[in-house]
């Protein structure tokens, strides 16, 4: 089943959409036929990569537009949703996916480091979500996807900054459906476990075997299953699943 | 070509579903059923659709009354 929509042609926004979960996302939505506006800090980076994907030039050309920004830079957010709002397309859906991870005890963690981790994990996107669900308004229909955390959901030793700005990506994804559904705007959120991206490159030999120890399934996720699973949120078969989080962690265990 | 006065009314008509003759300067936020918060977001979304804006949150907050959205949309470069 396709997206619908009424007057423009349907958009999702994706951000940090130039690596790992935002960019495996990126180029499954582009296979769906949808137009994507990508945000990212480095555009160059983004297309490099993209030109080595399993994507045809002609996908790239026609169904991407590129919005260069930093998602904790608040005006800049504002100047990128202008640009939706006036382009041709109309804003489906918002996949909230840029995000910083640090690995930090919590007597090693200074305040400064932990209000980075809140700004860009949480701030962030709740700006993204006010936003996006303003214009998702007039057309009384949207999916919005914010990608937290099983750390967000079990807390993680080592992780007490990270985690609890995954947590809080659960009451903002939980609360805002609420205040959507009668405006058929639906919002969950997923909550990937241990995933190959480069977030998690730093954990390699006993550290990667300890965590792996710990999933049911004895490996790592990939990037496309999770965008697999955001992808089907963001589909019309979906429609009627919003206020949850889809955990995809291969029955994950954290320490 | 509508004026903007005109398009200001269509909005609240179709955002609060009212009669034109119900939007007035003094029709106020929550004075009547039909403007309520959901009702409000709506509202919002027509005003930024007619006009070709977007609004800052706080403006969205201060936006009170019919008389206080002329205001507000003055400072869009926007007259009534």
């Amino acid at each position: 089943m396709s997206l619908v929509s009424k007057d423009k042609a349907p958009a999702i926004l994706i951000t940090g959409a130039s690596g790992g979960i935002g960019l495996a996302t990126l180029i499954a939505c582009l296979k769906e036929n949808w137009h994507v506006f990508a945000a990212c800090r480095d555009e160059k980076k983004l297309k490099e990569t993209l030109a080595s994907a399993d994507i045809s030039a002609s996908d790239i050309e026609h169904h991407l537009t590129v919005l260069t920004y930093d998602v904790s830079d608040q005006e800049a957010v504002k100047q990128a949703f202008r640009q939706i709002q006036q382009s041709p397309f109309s804003l489906y859906g918002l996949v909230n996916n840029a995000g910083v991870m640090l690995d930090s005890m919590l007597g090693m963690t200074s305040l400064a480091q932990f209000e980075q981790q809140l700004l860009v994990n949480v701030t962030a996107c709740f700006q993204h979500l006010q936003l996006a669900s303003r214009l998702m308004t007039k057309q009384k229909q949207g999916s919005i996807i914010n990608v937290s955390s099983v750390v967000g959901l079990d807390g993680a030793s080592g992780q007490v900054a990270y985690s609890t700005s995954k947590a809080a990506l659960l009451g903002m994804t939980k609360s805002a459906a609420k205040e959507l559904a009668k405006l058929n705007i639906r919002v969950n959120a997923v909550a990937p476990g241990f995933i190959e991206t480069p977030l998690t490159d730093a954990y390699q030999d006993e550290k990667r075997q300890a965590v792996l120890n710990n999933v049911g399934m004895k490996r790592a996720g990939t990037a496309n299953e999770i965008a697999a699973t955001i992808v089907h949120l963001l589909r019309s078969d979906s429609a009627y699943i919003t206020g949850q989080c889809i955990r995809v962690d291969g029955l994950m265990t954290v320490a | 070509m509508s004026t903007n006065t005109e398009k200001l009314e269509a909005a609240f008509v179709t955002a609060l579903d009212i009669d034109a003759s119900a939007v007035t300067d003094d029709l106020a936020y929550n004075s009547i059923e039909q403007w309520d918060s959901t009702a409000h977001m709506i509202l919002i979304a027509e005003l930024e659709d007619q006009f070709d804006v977007m609004l800052d949150t706080d403006d969205i907050i201060d936006m009170s009354s019919v008389g206080k959205a002329k205001e507000i949309l003055g400072k869009y470069e926007l007259s009534f």
